[in-house]
């Protein structure tokens, strides 16, 4: 029989992706009681980035400073997206929000609150984009100003050459050097991985050792940008004690997913989501639910059989898409995994994709996704809401394209806080 | 730029062209080779990689059936490293033509190819993907042949022996004097420069192109497209090849290579060889078709599909394709006014010894050169560089040496840092480019699971690192490489590949911005 719990939270936040997570701070923000369920599949591939809006229209790919005038244009254009569903000052609140408590978990970010920030990929493009870590957010500044910098790699690091990205971007940037060193202590290692580097920076001995390393490299440059290893879960401590002793600014450039930034945004957030007192069920998934009196919800939860049952009175559904896991397809359907949602998706599989990977209006099956109401309530075929309490967040919405507007942060954060207000006010 | 002179210009690096350059290497005649892309770009590289043992064309092609049954045989004593002796089934469902099934031993034996009836329970036993509706099942000699160690040991040995290879060279005009091919005027597809080749016989060995180049000589063929598409499954699904036991049909046959098994094909009349590739109707046709005998390829994770097409010369535009011989066309061009210039086209493969053989025979008698043909006793060379596209080869290799030194730069197929340094120098030796998409197709690089989300950016950082490429080529290569892969995914994106292709997109565009050209 599966364990079941006498008590009825107050939502039920299904997926701890950025939606989920962002959804279920917004909760406990609120006193809600709440239980969180998913795995953790796609938010280990962030890059710890928030963006907010970046490219409209996607087939110009016109890229905005100015991410305001970017939703404003958006929402003009595309009257279904779910950004048109929010008024900016809700948008930025919810950023705000989000902000301060990460900053209470000590996990700090920074940005120009009109407008987007740049930095550099490990390809040597220039990512445009809203919040930035505390800890890139020098490398944001040098960027802007073009001025001299160093990026140091470090050799068995994979997918990450300074020199690429120096030569890469160097029409864009041209005062950039490079260098690589050996990580101290990985002198007899041919592969060294982010997460042991930045493990070993919690050591104070570790960073007086790798200082002494760059120090000696460091001429005439404004700052220093080395891969996103610089301590596992306070990035920020680690580099002003580096900066100290090496006397520069520094600031880390992201690598490649899954990545140490990524892994430092799953932390904060669960350490948040359990100082707050959400009920984590974490590595699981809704396998079963019913809705039944009064229109609370139960849901079945477990690996791979039903192991426990949830009640709620709402339900946020932050399930993502493909690889979150919210949405399947088989070879002619794209179904809603968890309740059968009605899905608006293009007619049949030829219309899913482009021939070509990279064509510029984006693939039509990233619009597809759930239908919602102005209070992100799901609708069925019928345009009506399926359930008086049942709200849906992020990725899994359709009329939008985050990976090609750059804007998957931002409605992941901003959808959750409307989706929260709206379950508060019913 | 000095003419460029050689005894024979090949035009073509498909399995005939470099197999027709070894021949004639051995017989001390020395060539040049010129191919428009890289090795293997035409059929040779999107083919079934099946040596027929002859079974599937009994009863519509006795000849080929022959042909295929005596060159397959050859090889696999000749070429063994090319080739994994699968032994194969031939199996019928309910529902398939019973007098087909019942004159097919027949059939088998009036050719001479070795058969033996299975029971239904003995089929299943030795294949238990089989469906439970088999009503027939017969053992027969096939073979599955990785096509890309054929072509390479084939020009690496012609090469060793003083022939030359250029690729990215397209053969743009000839200059004809006196019924002859005085020069062929080339043009670098990489660079742009142009150059000239003076050569005592040319011979044209661009299968399904042969149309074009006879063109531009001034000769007519007339050739029909027929399209064929294969789908690539994420594991292997039998032991052996297995054939449906039918007349020839779509979606008939499955055939193991390493880790993955290759489901295929349809036949699709096309009437341009600007687009070749396979489409999402084909994909589903074959996956329901095939299913019939293998249920479980309705559910199977397929990572990618492609194309390939084969030239029917001199065929009628009516009728099924595949009842047209599959045999192939040795046209000498004499008779059409041009002395110097063969054409060889057509054929399967399995036969692309006897194929070269045939032709070297030709154009050594035209060149009064009477050395005999040595391929059918001499055993294909085994070198390193050509052994890397071999499904599970990379990770059998690197586990069991378990170098510590030698970092793994494509993780789903476990491709060492040490593979890709070897293939950069066997590019060299063969004065190619060696940026990600030559590697990419030496190699697993980019096959597997991952479709090069990860190994893409990867290798390309490892390829500055070691001053492989122009810097500013970088994002270029990478751009292109992902656009090659995403071809073969875009009609198997459902369930788990589609899930893949989105977290290749959220990297490559969401965070990447690979699809933005102009950058702040
Ligand atoms: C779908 C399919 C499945 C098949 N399955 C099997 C099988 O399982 N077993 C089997 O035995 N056979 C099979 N075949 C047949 C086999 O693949 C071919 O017979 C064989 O590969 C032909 O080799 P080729 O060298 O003659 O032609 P190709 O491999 O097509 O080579 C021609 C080359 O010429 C080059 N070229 C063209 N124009 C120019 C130019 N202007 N200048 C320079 N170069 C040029 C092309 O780039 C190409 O590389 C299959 C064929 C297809 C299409």
């Amino acid at each position: 029989m599966p364990e079941s719990e006498s008590i009825t939270y107050d939502l039920a936040i299904i997926g701890t992706g950025m939606a989920g997570m962002a959804a279920g701070l917004f909760a406990a923000n609120r006193g809600l009681s709440i239980a969180q369920i998913g795995g953790t599949k796609e938010i280990i591939f962030a890059s710890g980035l928030f963006d907010l809006m970046g490219v409209h229209p996607a087939e110009t790919g016109h890229l905005w400073q100015d991410p305001w005038a970017a939703i404003d244009a958006l929402v003009r254009d595309l009257p279904s997206h779910p950004y048109a569903r929010m008024k900016k000052e809700d948008i930025q609140a919810a950023f705000d929000e989000i902000l301060s408590s990460f900053q209470e978990a000590d996990f700090n970010y920074c940005r120009h609150r009109n407008r987007n920030a740049n930095l550099l990929t490990p390809m040597g493009t220039t990512k445009t984009t809203y919040c930035v870590p505390k800890s890139m957010w020098n490398g944001v500044e040098a960027l802007e100003e073009k001025s001299s910098c160093l990026l140091i790699d470090i050799r068995g690091l994979k997918g990450f050459s300074g020199g690429l990205i120096k030569d890469a971007g160097k029409d864009r940037w041209p005062d950039l050097s490079h260098h690589r060193i050996v990580f101290p202590g990985t002198e007899h290692l041919t592969e060294v991985y982010a997460e042991h580097l930045a493990n070993a920076l919690i050591l104070s001995q570790n960073r007086e050792k790798l200082a002494q390393v760059v120090r000696p490299l460091v001429k005439n440059v404004r700052a220093v940008g080395m891969p996103a290893i610089l301590g596992l879960y306070r990035p920020d401590e680690v580099i002003a004690d580096l900066e100290r002793m090496i006397g520069t600014a520094i600031f880390e450039i992201p690598t490649m997913p899954p990545s140490v930034s990524g892994l430092r945004l799953k932390e904060a957030f669960e350490r948040q989501l359990r100082s707050k007192g959400v009920r984590y069920f974490s590595r699981k998934k809704v396998l079963e639910t019913n809705s039944g009196i009064d229109d609370d919800f139960e849901l079945g939860i477990g690996g791979t059989a039903v192991e426990r049952s949830v009640k709620s009175k709402g339900v946020i559904l932050a399930s993502g898409r493909f690889l979150g896991g919210g949405l399947h397809a088989d070879r002619s359907h794209i179904r809603e995994t968890v309740f059968d949602l009605y899905v608006r998706q293009p007619e049949k599989r030829t219309k899913w994709h482009h021939e070509n990977f990279l064509h510029p209006g984006g693939h039509p099956i990233n619009c597809a996704g759930l239908e919602t109401d102005d209070e992100f309530r799901p609708l069925g075929e019928n345009s009506r809401p399926v359930f008086d309490r049942l709200f849906a967040v992020g990725s899994i919405l359709a009329h939008q394209d985050w990976k090609r507007q750059k804007c998957g942060a931002g409605l992941a954060i901003a959808t959750a806080y409307a989706a929260v207000n709206a379950f508060v006010r019913r | 730029m000095l003419p460029k002179e050689t005894q024979v210009l090949i035009i073509g690096g498909g399995a005939t062209g470099t197999g027709l350059a070894r021949d004639l290497a051995i017989r001390g005649v020395q060539c040049i080779l010129v191919e428009q892309k890289d090795i293997n770009a035409g059929a040779s590289g999107a083919n079934h990689g099946l040596l027929h043992s002859g079974g599937r064309y009994v009863a519509s092609d006795p000849g080929s059936a022959k042909e295929c049954r005596l060159e397959a045989k050859l090889l696999k004593g000749l070429a063994p490293h090319c080739i994994e002796d699968t032994g194969g089934l031939f199996v019928a469902v309910e529902g398939d033509d019973e007098q087909y099934v019942a004159d097919f031993p027949h059939l088998c034996s009036q050719s001479d190819i070795p058969v033996k009836e299975l029971s239904v329970q003995e089929a299943r036993e030795m294949e238990p993907v089989l469906s439970e509706k088999l009503i027939a099942a017969f053992m027969l000699e096939d073979a599955s042949i990785d096509p890309f160690k054929l072509s390479m040991e084939n020009i690496l040995q012609a090469q060793h022996l003083g022939s030359t290879l250029h690729c990215f060279t397209k053969v743009v005009r000839f200059d004809k004097r006196s019924h002859r091919i005085q020069a062929t005027r080339l043009l670098n597809t990489l660079t742009g420069a142009e150059f000239t080749i003076e050569a005592e016989q040319v011979v044209n060995a661009t299968g399904a192109w042969a149309g074009v180049i006879a063109d531009l000589a001034g000769v007519t063929i007339p050739i029909l497209f027929s399209k064929g598409s294969l789908l690539i499954t994420h594991n292997r699904i039998s032991d052996r090849v297995i054939n449906r036991l039918r007349p020839s049909s779509s979606a008939d046959i499955l055939v193991p290579g390493g880790t993955v098994s290759i489901l295929g094909t349809t036949s699709v009349r096309i009437d341009s060889l600007d687009r070749i590739h396979p489409t999402i109707e084909e994909v589903d046709a074959i996956v329901e078709e095939a299913a019939a005998m293998i249920p479980v390829l309705e559910e199977s994770r397929y990572i990618r599909a492609y194309a390939g097409v084969r030239p029917l010369v001199g065929s009628k535009s009516s009728g099924d394709d595949r009842s047209v011989s599959r045999g192939f066309a040795l046209l000498d061009h004499a008779e059409d006014g041009v002395e110097n210039f063969t054409t060889i086209t057509g054929g399967k493969l399995t036969t692309y010894r006897y194929m070269a053989e045939k032709t070297a025979d030709m154009v050594g008698s035209k060149l009064g050169v009477s050395k005999p043909c040595l391929t059918r006793t001499e055993p294909l060379p085994t070198t390193q560089a050509g052994q890397w596209t071999e499904a599970g080869l990379a990770p059998k290799l690197w586990l069991a040496h378990r170098d510590p030194e030698d970092i793994l730069l494509c993780e789903c197929e476990m491709v060492p840092k040490s593979v890709v340094d070897e293939i950069i120098a066997s590019i060299h030796e063969q004065k190619g480019r060696s940026d990600l998409n030559a590697i990419g197709l030496r190699s697993r690089i980019g096959k597997g699971a991952c479709q090069g989300t990860f190994c893409g950016p990867r290798v390309t950082s490892y390829l500055y690192d070691q001053n492989q490429v122009c810097p500013d080529q970088c994002l270029h290569h990478l751009r292109e490489f992902l656009a090659g892969r995403w071809k073969g995914q875009h009609p198997v994106l459902w369930d788990r590949q589609l899930i893949q292709s989105e977290l290749l997109e959220a990297m490559h565009c969401g965070f990447f911005g690979l699809e933005l050209e102009n950058q702040p």
